[in-house]
């Protein structure tokens, strides 16, 4: 084990250099992209913000399963089948059939080809599940047909929450999902939250209703509050005009009343539904309504036409412009709910930083004055491959850009102090082989052959430790695995191929020296 | 080098070592493990004062008055920083940690929250979880792995040390109502791997004098074998245990429980490696047909 070819030498050494070179490009600066890489810092260390929302389902499903009301009774219209007492209750459409019609209706909710109940040839399923008694049938959602809800209204969040964190303008954000009813959300350099909080906290649904003239709620109308608490008003339950069909929003300043207000600006098919209905109510109250909440109710004066149109309502200029990018992202399918969030100022960051470096410094420093105590020359050696060790493993860090968390640092000072332990093996065995072996060259050669398998099972153990951390772990914690992992792979590179070569050249050239360790 | 008599005190150590794994067993039973916001679910700010202002009993009151449920203030690391933990979570409320924070400064003066954390009870129940579970996972694993490589009597031997260290280190985490959080649990996965990667090197040593000795007796066995790689212990510990130390003292507060956990977990480790894998053979009668059965098959 203790010849090298040529090639082989050069080919660490190359190897090596590259590598190192990444380490080294954290420190410097160059105008290459790819040469002037810097290890990605975790938000623990640069500080930042780490916000995990929830989807909360349960409207979307409400809502499918009205306009799926809608469809069916439409359906069995035109299929001349009588079906009455439709109620949606507990997730899912309960309605009766005349009986004559009960296999009829059946059928064609089972069929591969039913128009009213999908059927999705990939998870071989409906996307309802039917209840038959007697006359009464009952359907819901089956978990297919729930996870492709879930999915499609994920997908729609999460544009519109990549939409409002891009019009605050964080740097470099980082939207993932999150199984199907998450999304993570990593704002680095951030350590107030708070506005990014309240914008993702609003579904931002803007409807325009007309208020009713009467005074009791009725089939039609509903009553709703105002954003402010004030008042309550009776509301038509029709919709004049939804936030689906704005094309911009922006604050602005009213000239009149000097007040700030959100003028909006409507596409084609808005304008002309938002003019006809302003000729038609003009004097009455059109209710701007947010999310359930009335912001204000202007009396409409005169029919607006042009598809520009402002809303009023006590607002700062903040306000203002937060109600403006709510309108322009667009509405939620669904609320979101932060179910987690972790937040770390910058100045904390800067100290971890700081403190594992220094722990780093301190803990190589001991580990190398022990390796040098112990072992002298071969000491030297082994913090020889030590040091290129810890420049391969940051330069890997580098090169892939991993992340760099706190525990991740924790991870390389570990990897210090446990690298040692296979040059620690080796050297151990070869004192034991010169015991019983005269010549110098064999007992290196046997003492790195017969301690090769334990020191393997060794750091196979580790890795594993490494590898489910890194498939259980989050964030900080993934972040120790990769150090700790990757910390093993040049461990053994740097033992085999760094520390056994110097160790090779030295035994060949000093092969008559008496007690070479 | 001396030949150290390990295997004399086989019996004593064992009884020692059921102690303290009985020990351990009734704190996490009884008295059960503190865990922190990670597992628990509530929030955690890290908060800095201005140095005239502060103190424990001040800042507890003031938070005491918000109605947060369970508050719980300690210092942390200097003696301007302070951990208040507190059940309640309520991130939903983009104003909370505001109006917290504003609170806080009209009763103690200007302060700076350096760290948030808010999580949920799903969050926090599936932390949990995934904690366990990922802890099972490698223990399982490790049971695998040594299965493989060695024969069956070997890979008690590791998996009893594996189950003394992490007991025995969450017992004293216990004892100490030391906080349980998500480093934690890498710690103790790292303990694990250790662990097993100082169990698996004397057991190689074993394996490897059984076929050279076919004489000698297991008890003697172990006893050579741990004294051939005794020096290889010695230094891998110490040095392992360099690098750990100078986390726990440079490294700052929040690597603290981290470090501290792999500590203990280091010296179990090395320990049980000893005094728990070794008398397992012995009591199973291992000898070298043990491996050589297993090897004509």
């Amino acid at each position: 084990m203790l010849y090298f070819s040529k090639l082989r030498v050069f080919s660490v050494l190359i190897f090596t250099l590259i590598i190192s070179y990444f380490t080294i490009s954290n420190f410097t600066k160059v105008d290459d992209e790819f040469f002037s890489k810097n290890i990605k810092l975790g938000l623990d260390l640069q500080g930042g913000s780490y916000l995990l929302l929830e989807i909360d389902n349960e409207p979307v499903i409400t809502q499918r399963l009205q306009s799926k009301v809608l469809e069916f009774k439409k359906f069995f219209k035109d299929k001349d089948i009588k079906v009455r007492n439709f109620v949606i209750e507990d997730k899912s459409i309960i309605f009766d059939v005349e009986n004559t019609k009960i296999e009829d209706v059946k059928s064609l909710l089972d069929d591969d080809k039913s128009e009213i109940n999908p059927y999705f040839q990939q998870y071989k399923s409906h996307q309802f599940n039917i209840e038959n008694m007697d006359t009464s049938f009952k359907l819901e959602f089956s978990d297919y047909g729930l996870v492709l809800l879930k999915n499609s209204s994920l997908d729609q969040a999460i544009e519109i929450v990549r939409r409002r964190v891009d019009e605050v303008g964080t740097n470099e954000p980082n939207i993932l999902k999150r199984g199907n009813d998450r999304i993570l959300v990593e704002l680095p350099g951030l350590d107030d939250p708070g506005r990014i909080k309240s914008l993702l906290g609003k579904t931002a649904n803007l409807t325009f209703q007309f208020i009713s003239s009467s005074s009791e709620e009725s089939f039609g109308t509903e009553k709703l509050s105002f954003e402010d608490g004030s008042s309550e008003a009776i509301v038509s339950k029709r919709i004049v005009l939804s936030g689906d069909n704005l094309m911009d929003a922006k604050p602005t300043m009213n000239n009149q009343t000097n007040e700030t207000v959100v003028s909006f600006s409507l596409d084609r098919v808005g304008a002309r539904k938002f003019g006809k209905a302003t000729s038609n109510g003009v004097g009455k109250r059109l209710a701007i309504v947010l999310d359930g909440k009335i912001i204000s109710a202007p009396e409409v004066r005169e029919p607006i036409i042009g598809g520009n149109g402002q809303i009023s309502g006590n607002f700062t200029f903040q306000s203002a412009t937060d109600l403006a990018l709510l309108l322009r992202s667009g509405a939620l399918p669904a609320p979101l709910n932060i179910i987690e969030e972790r937040t770390v100022g910058p100045d904390l960051g800067k100290d971890s930083i700081n403190a594992g470096i220094m722990s780093l410094i301190i803990g190589f420093i001991l580990v190398v004055a022990f390796m040098f105590y112990k072992y002298r020359f071969f000491g030297l050696i082994a913090n020889l491959a030590l040091i290129s060790n810890l420049f391969l493993l940051v330069g890997i860090l580098t090169l892939f850009e991993a992340t760099l968390t706190l525990p991740g640092i924790a991870g390389i000072i570990l990897t210090v102090g446990m690298a040692v332990d296979a040059n620690v093996l080796i050297f151990e065995r070869i004192k034991e082989e010169l015991k019983n072996e005269n010549n110098s060259i064999v007992a290196f050669d046997s003492g790195y052959t017969k301690s090769r398998t334990t020191i393997l099972d060794a750091n196979i153990t580790t890795l594993i430790a490494a590898v489910i951390l890194f498939f259980m772990g989050s964030g900080p914690i993934k972040g120790f695995s990769i150090t700790l992992g990757v910390g093993i792979l040049t461990t053994l590179f740097s033992v085999y191929f760094i520390a056994r070569l110097i160790t090779a050249y030295y035994v060949i050239k000093n092969k008559h020296k008496e007690k070479l360790i | 080098m001396k030949t150290i008599y390990f295997n004399k005190f086989y019996k004593s150590f064992n009884i020692l070592s059921g102690i303290l794994i009985i020990a351990s067993l009734v704190f996490l039973v009884f008295k059960g493990l503190n865990f922190g916001v990670d597992f628990k679910g509530g929030t955690l700010i890290e908060l800095r004062t201005d140095k005239s202002s502060a103190n424990i009993t001040k800042i507890r009151d003031s938070f005491n008055q918000m109605n947060l449920g369970d508050v719980s203030v300690k210092n942390f690391g200097n003696e301007t920083d302070f951990v208040v933990k507190f059940e309640k979570q309520n991130s939903n409320d983009p104003q909370f940690i505001e109006e917290i924070k504003t609170k806080l400064s009209n009763s103690i003066g200007t302060v700076d929250f350096r760290r948030v954390e808010n999580v949920g009870p799903k969050v926090s129940k599936e932390l949990l979880r995934s904690g366990v579970i990922a802890i099972a996972l490698s223990l399982a694993a490790m049971l695998l792995y040594i299965w493989i490589r060695f024969e069956w009597q070997f890979s008690l031997g590791a998996i009893l040390a594996l189950f003394h260290d992490v007991i025995i280190t969450l017992g004293v985490f216990s004892v100490f109502s030391l906080e349980i959080n998500l480093s934690i649990v890498a710690a103790v996965l790292t303990i694990v791997g250790y662990s097993m990667n100082d169990t698996v090197v004397i057991f190689d040593r074993v394996r490897e004098n059984l076929r050279k000795y076919a004489d000698v007796k297991i008890f003697e066995l172990t006893n050579i074998s741990i004294n051939e790689t005794l020096s290889r212990t010695i230094i891998t510990s110490v040095t392992t245990l360099l690098a750990l130390l100078s986390i726990f003292i440079f490294g700052g507060e929040i690597l603290k429980g981290f470090s501290l956990a792999m500590i203990l977990g280091v010296i179990f480790g090395t320990y049980s490696s000893i005094y728990i894998a070794n008398p397992v053979l012995v009591s199973l009668k291992v000898s070298q047909r043990t491996i050589v059965k297993e090897e004509k098959e």
